[in-house]
């Protein structure tokens, strides 16, 4: 479904160009879901951006179902095939919009009909019933908000979602909601997801296989068998698996 | 020794449909321990912290039965009585150091200005003193260094020698390492468990991470709809008994027991009471 191949992304010119992200591949199968973990500014985020277009500054291959996308460009065709889900609820929807016009907007984009029918399905399909349709954003709470953007990402009936850190601005009932939400969706419409998160129980939870990155490069591929038995090759892996497992009183970093 | 006793702390605001309370009946002591504060946005933990701090603005109103600092009460003192307080016996050390620190204004002279308000002797001195203090390997640079020149878990660091400078007896810290990756989250709980160790200080974490604070605090108060449900040891937090603590802990994923669907929280309307 992705296939994603030596990905370079740079930010600025020399001499203060920024290496974001380097020599990166990965590929997702059809249906499977994928998840990219690594502390602030190991370029985990930036390789989603790169994948729907919103940086430019990039070079290598990135294919999704085997079609090619260059620069910054994406066809019609290419967003209707992958939407992406953004961290904060709060920043990413229009305070001024209803969900309803959210909605019923992101629909037009994407030249679909019977729009009326559609958002009263969208909001079925993401647990919110139609009371929600006439709402502002600030009358909705944080998962709620989320469960807008997930159901404008799949207004477009997307075959690949991009998710970043889709549950860290949540609480942790309500981020359990939007888990269960996820993984529904994906059995049922045979979704394939490619999720960003510092939190390595979530991606354990959500992912058959992720990719640890350290300083825009891949350090290590596992699957969450590993994850989850914590058997990490390399030493930044086995660091990053301790560190997040616990806080030890004992630590001495001094 | 009791530093800090709190009896029925109520926080409510004026809306259209009535008054809302925030804080609604909540007790505690706090000693030279670290308490952690739990619960959900909107429980009111952070509510809690700012009435204590007399940050509550009008019309929201602060009332008690008790609010003592060492014996002293300190419910809705006059703001410049509040002001001589804040800072030199209570800090509180906020979430984000992006919006935290003043963007115009190098650290060293932030640091220096927080300690000049309330400390005696050479500030400069001071200032080093506690960057060194905070784990920072060149105090110097930092020192001369503008808030956007360091990385958010030295922003962070900085936040807390700032708050440290006048060497207060209670710190509160909101959510201080949320916005922190793991690594760097470590460091700073570090260099907090650390001052309170070594100052005898009090420290209120506030979280809505429950495994942190199991590991982290001595106690916990567990929060929801602006009460405390469950005070217990941190060490028992996985025995607790409270069926919204338990909610809460069966809806995390968990590395070391993989489930097929996460539990979700069952909302009771009987939490909200006694």
């Amino acid at each position: 479904m992705l296939r994603v191949e030596n990905l370079n992304v740079w930010f600025g010119f020399p001499p203060d160009r920024v290496d974001a992200v380097q020599s990166v591949s990965f590929q997702v199968p059809q249906g499977q879901s994928y998840g990219l973990v690594g502390e602030s500014g190991s370029g985990k985020s930036t390789i989603l951006r790169a994948i729907t277009g919103l940086i430019d500054t990039w070079s290598g291959d990135i294919r999704v179902a085997d079609q090619a996308v260059a620069g910054r460009k994406r066809s019609r065709a290419f967003h209707k095939a992958v939407q992406m889900v953004f961290q904060d609820p709060y920043a990413s929807l229009h305070p001024r919009h209803s969900v309803d016009r959210v909605l019923s907007e992101t629909l037009h984009l994407q030249g679909m009909h019977d729009i009326d029918r559609r958002i009263a399905q969208l909001l079925d399909a993401v647990g919110l019933g139609s009371g929600f349709r006439f709402r502002y954003p600030h009358q909705l709470s944080g998962g709620q908000r989320q469960r807008v953007a997930i159901a404008r990402a799949l207004a477009a009936e997307p075959r690949l979602l991009l998710l970043d850190e889709p549950t860290s601005a949540l609480d942790v009932s309500v981020q359990a909601e939007i888990l269960n939400l996820l993984a529904d969706l994906r059995r049922e419409r045979g979704l394939t997801y490619v999720m960003v998160s510092h939190d390595l129980s979530v991606v354990a939870h959500m992912c058959d296989r992720l990719a640890v990155m350290r300083q825009g490069r891949i350090v290590e591929e596992m699957d969450a068998a590993s994850l989850r038995a914590g058997r990490a090759q390399s030493e930044y892996a086995r660091e990053l698996l301790t560190a997040s497992a616990s806080y030890d009183r004992g630590w001495s970093g001094a | 020794m009791t530093l800090l006793s709190v009896r029925d702390l109520r926080v409510s605001f004026p809306t259209r449909s009535g008054i809302f309370e925030a804080v609604r009946g909540v007790s505690f002591d706090l000693g030279r321990e670290r308490l952690g504060v739990v619960g959900e946005s909107g429980s009111g933990k952070s509510m809690t912290g700012r009435a204590i701090l007399g940050l509550v603005r009008p019309p929201g109103r602060v009332t008690a039965q008790r609010l003592e600092l060492e014996g002293q009460s300190i419910l809705n003192l006059p703001e410049p009585q509040m002001r001589r307080l804040r800072g030199a016996r209570i800090s509180m050390v906020m979430q984000d150091p992006k919006f935290s620190l003043n963007p115009v204004m190098t650290v060293g002279r932030q640091i220096m200005e927080s300690y000049r308000l309330h400390g005696k002797g050479d500030p400069r001195a001071k200032a080093l003193e506690m960057l060194a203090a905070v784990q920072i390997r060149d105090p110097q640079r930092v020192f001369d260094a503008y808030p956007h020149e360091v990385s958010g878990g030295m922003g962070q660091r900085i936040m807390i020698a700032m708050m440290l400078a006048p060497d207060p007896d209670i710190l509160i810290a909101d959510e201080p390492t949320s916005a922190l990756d793991v690594s760097v989250r470590n460091e700073v709980l570090h260099i907090l468990d650390r001052l309170v160790r070594e100052r005898g200080m009090g420290l209120i974490f506030i979280s809505h991470d429950l495994n942190l604070v199991a590991q982290f605090c001595d106690r916990v108060l567990i929060m929801y709809a602006g009460r405390v449900v469950e005070e217990l040891p941190a060490a028992d937090l996985t025995r607790a008994r409270h069926p919204y603590t338990q909610g809460l802990l069966n809806s995390l994923p968990r590395l070391d027991r993989p489930v097929d669907r996460l539990a979700v929280l069952q909302r009771q309307s009987s939490w909200r009471e006694d």
